[in-house]
């Protein structure tokens, strides 16, 4: 046996080695199933799966590829937050500095907005797949309604950072897309039955996303701390939900 | 490295992994592991997407316009194209219908999908023949309806929100002719109270008269045991949503064609 082996040897077998790698690459059975069931990340999938699930033309990957896309927009979303400041006065400033001065700024922010429309796009096939495929079917109807919630976050997601630019496009789409908050019967000021509800337009439901009567800085820390924190965080949480169920009911297909 | 997973055999599972193992070699049973087979897809499909990801962006820049501006309205004023859809519905609903009431429908709907769905067919595979109805809504509500109005918005909707073919110049200038009426005054109620009444006539015999339809159609096409089966409830719930979706298309038909603004016009709200 040679020095470098024996280190090695000496390594691989040492305890700190082997508390955290708990297998090593054996091709048996028993080692595939380690692999899956013995690693965090890989331990979200059943540690076997029906033959026909990893079909393209089954699953059309977009459930995986909708999952992928919120990865990206994570990552490269943590990298514009070090050059940004959710401040009216800085914000656009720092989308140009992004732009011309940073390594990479452009690509980051080009990345996290087309992965952000692709999620959009992705989630959508996900569902049409899935209501193709019955999918939804017992014993997979409460990760459907799951999947409705990650639907309406992934459009709240995308809408919230539509905003922080802060350019003309950003300001005017939210303040058409949050206008139908007033519209909101009893809780906008504009919605039936406003006046037996007593909201006005500083006090009711487009005030509270707005941070006041009208679109302003501190819409922006609003949608700031929606987009970068609130929803994310409940994203997260009801995705471990959504594959921990997929986990458990383990990938659909035809009965046996 | 091949001696380092016999080295490790004090990994406690409580011998499931030992019980997974048995239960795929019984009969009739098509598991493969997931690890190589569906980590080695993911991985695959993970840096395919992620290299068509990184080219788009190299080529194609967000878009980023003049800094935002308070006092300088855009016409047209569009929401992100996803909403669209929602915005374009605006033409035909007051906004607390179009902005509220009708996504809340959207998103409620699509969760209750599954309780109202009884159908045991069709469960993990691709097949038509054994869901044609279920099928064929999903895709009128989804493809038809939400994809075509975002495409009428986003390419078709120019200054003051009018309709522009895609060879035509958006003129902010253009003359409509504002010829819209009310169904009630169509018909002749020039009353307030009796044009309310005979909007909420109509509005409500629509639903009444439609949830009656559907149901005559229902046990004539799938028997009355299966009505019996799948409850009042379901039944009445996948009625609402359906005829719900159904009057945007007449709305917009009526519109879009009579120039028929409201239905149902009260101080209050209007359909």
């Amino acid at each position: 046996m040679s020095k470098w082996e024996e280190i090695k040897k000496q390594i691989v077998e040492s305890p700190v080695w082997q508390s955290i790698f708990r297998h090593g690459y054996d091709d048996t059975p028993r080692n595939r199933v380690l692999m899956v069931s013995g690693n965090v990340w890989l331990h979200l999938h059943p540690s076997k799966v029906r033959r026909h699930g990893i079909r393209l033309k089954f699953t059309w990957c977009m459930g995986g590829i909708t999952f992928l896309m919120f990865l990206i927009t994570v990552v490269t979303g943590v990298y514009l937050m070090f050059y940004y400041r959710p401040v009216a006065e800085y914000a656009y400033a720092d989308m140009k500095y992004l732009e011309f001065d940073m390594p990479f700024g452009m690509l980051m922010r080009n990345m996290h907005r087309w992965a952000a429309h692709a999620m959009v796009i992705a989630v959508w096939l996900h569902m049409f797949r899935v209501f193709m495929t019955g999918s939804y079917k017992p014993p997979r109807e409460f990760n459907w309604v799951v999947g409705v919630i990650l639907l309406v976050l992934t459009l709240l997601l995308s809408f919230t950072g539509y905003l922080l630019p802060w350019d003309q496009l950003s300001i005017w789409a939210v303040t058409v897309g949050s206008n139908m908050a007033r519209a909101t019967p009893l809780l906008g000021h504009e919605g039936p039955f406003a006046e037996f509800a007593g909201v006005n337009a500083v006090y009711d439901a487009r005030a509270l996303i707005f941070g006041g009567g009208e679109i302003g800085p501190h819409t922006l820390l609003r949608f700031y701390i929606l987009h970068c924190i609130f929803f994310p965080l409940v994203t997260t949480l009801l995705l471990i939900v959504h594959f921990w169920r997929i986990r458990r009911d383990g990938l659909s297909g035809p009965a046996l | 490295m091949a001696d380092v997973g016999k080295a490790a055999p004090q990994v406690s599972d409580g011998g499931r992994v030992e019980k997974t193992l048995l239960r795929a070699k019984g009969p009739g049973d098509d598991k493969i592991h997931t690890w190589p087979h569906l980590v080695r897809a993911e991985f695959i499909c993970f840096l395919a997407v992620l290299a068509f990801m990184l080219v788009w962006s190299l080529l194609v820049d967000a878009p980023l316009e003049q800094p935002a501006a308070p006092t300088r309205t855009p016409n047209p004023s569009k929401a992100p194209w996803y909403f669209l859809g929602l915005q374009e519905i605006l033409v035909f609903f007051d906004p607390w219908h179009a902005g509220v009431v009708l996504p809340s429908f959207i998103i409620v709907g699509l969760m209750v999908l599954p309780y109202i769905d009884i159908n045991p067919k069709g469960n993990g595979y691709f097949c038509y023949a054994d869901r044609k109805w279920e099928i064929l809504t999903f895709f009128g509500g989804f493809h038809v309806l939400w994809i075509v109005l975002i495409v009428v918005g986003t390419f078709l909707r120019g200054p003051g929100w009018n309709w522009f073919w895609p060879w035509e110049v958006w003129d902010s200038h253009k003359v409509v002719a504002m010829s819209n009426v009310d169904l009630p005054y169509l018909f002749g109620f020039r009353d307030y109270t009796l044009s309310a009444l005979f909007g909420l006539a109509v509005v409500g015999g629509y639903f009444v008269l439609g949830t009656g339809l559907m149901y005559w159609l229902i046990v004539r096409a799938k028997g009355r045991e299966f009505m019996e089966r799948w409850g009042m409830a379901r039944f009445g719930l996948a009625s609402f949503l359906f005829l719900n979706m159904i009057a945007v298309v007449i709305k917009l038909i009526m519109r879009m064609g009579f120039n028929i603004k409201y239905i149902m016009v009260t101080p209050w709200i209007n359909i």
